[in-house]
């Protein structure tokens, strides 16, 4: 089958506002584009939402098909699958991008499904390469780079077979930059048809509360692992964090464990941070977690096992119980204040 | 009266990974790894009992997976599953989500007469949460991914509230649906010790041939006619069950292919040791501030 070679955005908008994933990914996807020789589209689709499809020139597209139509407000999958499902058949772009939010992990596989086209979930790196696969030169695929098998292993997956390469990635893996000089608006309105199974689901209510928890704009972040033994022991990292002016996040044995809540999760599953200090206590240092702090300026480990893999990537390491330590940290932070 | 079918995986227990599990040339030692019953799929299957309890019908549980893979089924059983199917076959080895569903999908086919199909969210060996979505695709039924609770069942439409982004919506659906459920969406019930003592010797087919094998005593087809005659046979389907094209399945049907691992190595350490001090501590914050992190 003969494909182009067009990077694809599904950009993800929720009651009317982008998710910031999805610039992320258009970010990401210029380069991709750029490597292959291509063009980066950004796929809008909703209703009244020509704002954001103007928005995702200033990320870099080359051009955007906006798909609008009352029936299309809240996230559906029948009715958002069938369009990209259409659309991927018709023009075949060489990759398609999701964000891995809720709505990205619904939509992508049944798309994949539908368009038979490989999926890889979770990436935490996207490059494009020549590839020899089995005594077969390949050019240009996508390399779908991501932790397996419990951190132990980093594995990259290729798709070379198929026409359409399409991965998730989640939210601040890939940074987010505006362009120096956006290309002109270039929308190309395509027109939503609907049909008798879209109303097989209805969405009858919908609460949404912004976040409070801002892990990626904090300058400081204190992290707990399951180390800490206890959601008791958590309110040391509070106040910790209170003292610096920082944000309190956990590792997922932390989250798995109840210790903390989801939103707060750091790491491949959770938020990619890039803080100008990170704390870790009690966190063992598996890859899943390092993927999602390991660009952090300065990186500080405190735990009771020397050992432990987060002292590999850390700049400074104390080896000690959080019990002793944070108490004796917060008291020499405040003397050093007056 | 509503039919369940439930999708379950067994799991390596990525979780409890110790350093052993690793060859010495950074492949992963699968033997090593203890093999347990994916948790959001344990769920799932609660999901599927309560509809039962409260209106009545059948719940069955399906697994793909190699042989061994029968002891989830078995749980299933213990927890009060009706029927159990083990869909297994080396043709299906080695295949990814897209190839997975694809054999699923045409299991439950087979198996038919369902108004849910219930899975959960997604297996802890890879994470994707791509099984159930794309099961629901190649069934060509809706899909409600992310549950978190079932407000009700009527009228032949189910009542949710599913997870978002930052959120919950209620979602209304016609059956049949796919559902894919959440981890703390319901507590999985305890093995009953009463289902547990006539399940603990159900076998597959394949497990019933192991029997025969063993013992030259045993004529197979003898064995599965006893064990089905007791209700303890585990339904197996393979390649000659499934009216499946073998150019999707396993290996040949996935089209995401490995092309590299690498095992992590770690870079020797460089940091700087802080002694757990008041001293040690004291100078830390002083190198931060002099950095200008503070």
């Amino acid at each position: 089958m003969k494909h182009n070679s067009e990077v694809w955005v599904f950009i993800e908008q929720r009651s009317g506002k982008p998710a910031d994933v999805s610039f992320e990914l258009l970010s990401k996807g210029r380069k991709l584009a750029d490597n292959m020789g291509g063009k980066l589209k950004s796929i809008v689709i909703g209703d009244k939402v020509k704002d954001i499809a103007v928005e995702t020139f200033n990320f870099g597209a080359d051009e955007c098909y906006l798909i609008e139509h009352p029936d299309l407000h809240y996230y559906r999958t029948i009715l958002y699958s069938r369009i990209l499902d259409e659309l991927i058949k018709k023009e075949i772009p060489r990759i398609v991008l999701f964000g891995a939010t809720v709505t990205g992990r619904d939509l992508a596989p049944r798309v994949a499904s539908n368009t038979k086209s490989g999926l890889t979930a979770d990436c935490t790196d996207l490059k494009i390469s020549d590839v020899n696969y089995l005594n077969k030169p390949f050019k240009d695929l996508l390399l779908q780079i991501r932790p397996a098998f419990g951190g132990n292993i980093i594995a990259t997956i290729i798709t070379p077979d198929v026409p359409v390469q399409m991965a998730t990635v989640r939210e601040g893996v890939m940074e987010m930059h505006k362009v120096d000089k956006p290309k002109e608006v270039k929308i190309k309105e395509i027109p939503f048809k609907p049909e008798e199974t879209d109303n097989l689901l209805v969405v009858l209510e919908q609460h949404r509360e912004e976040s409070k928890v801002n892990l990626k704009a904090a300058p400081i972040i204190v992290s707990g692992g399951y180390g800490l033994g206890s959601k008791a022991n958590f309110n040391l990292l509070y106040e910790l964090a209170h003292a610096v002016g920082g944000e309190v996040a956990g590792s997922r044995a932390a989250v798995d464990a109840g210790f903390i809540t989801s939103e707060r999760q750091v790491g491949q599953t959770g938020v990619t941070v890039r803080p100008k200090l990170y704390i870790a206590v009690g966190i063992s240092g598996a890859i899943q977690h390092r993927a999602g702090m390991q660009e952090a300026n300065k990186i500080i480990a405190i735990n009771t096992d020397p050992d432990a893999p987060i002292f590999e990537i850390s700049h400074y390491g104390i080896v000690g119980d959080a019990a002793e330590v944070i108490p004796k940290f917060i008291e020499a932070y405040k003397h050093k204040l007056k | 009266m509503y039919n369940s079918i439930v999708l379950v995986k067994q799991v390596p227990d990525t979780a409890n990974i110790s350093g052993k599990v690793m060859k010495d040339d950074g492949t992963v030692n699968r033997a090593k790894l203890p093999a347990i019953f994916n948790h959001e799929d344990k769920i799932a299957l609660e999901f599927a009992l309560q509809v039962k309890d409260k209106f009545g019908g059948k719940v069955t549980a399906v697994t793909m997976g190699p042989p061994r893979a029968a002891d989830v089924l078995r749980e299933c059983l213990y927890m009060g599953a009706d029927e159990a199917y083990c869909v297994t076959d080396r043709k299906f080895a080695g295949a990814d989500t897209l190839a997975t569903s694809y054999v699923l999908s045409e299991a439950i086919k087979k198996i038919g007469n369902y108004d849910f199909v219930f899975a959960g969210r997604q297996a802890i060996d890879g994470d994707t949460a791509q099984v159930g979505p794309q099961t629901a695709e190649k069934l060509n039924i809706p899909q409600i991914t992310y549950a978190e609770e079932i407000l009700d069942i009527k009228d032949g439409k189910i009542k949710i509230r599913r997870k978002i982004d930052g959120g919950f919506e209620i979602v209304e659906c016609r059956l049949p649906v796919l559902i894919t459920v959440l981890k703390g969406a319901a507590e999985p019930r305890p093995f009953s010790a009463k289902r547990v003592m006539a399940f603990k010797n159900a076998k597959s087919l394949m497990e019933i041939e192991k029997l025969v094998e063993g013992n030259s005593l045993l004529y197979a087809d003898d064995l599965l006619q006893e064990y089905k005659s007791r209700k303890l046979f585990i339904e197996t389907l393979t390649t000659d069950d499934l009216d499946v094209d073998l150019e999707r399945c396993g290996i040949k049907g996935s089209p995401t292919k490995v092309h590299k691992v690498e095992s992590v190595v770690l870079a020797g350490g460089n940091h700087i040791k802080i002694e757990p001090t008041r001293d040690g501590i004291s100078g830390l914050i002083d190198s931060l501030m002099e950095d200008r992190i503070f």
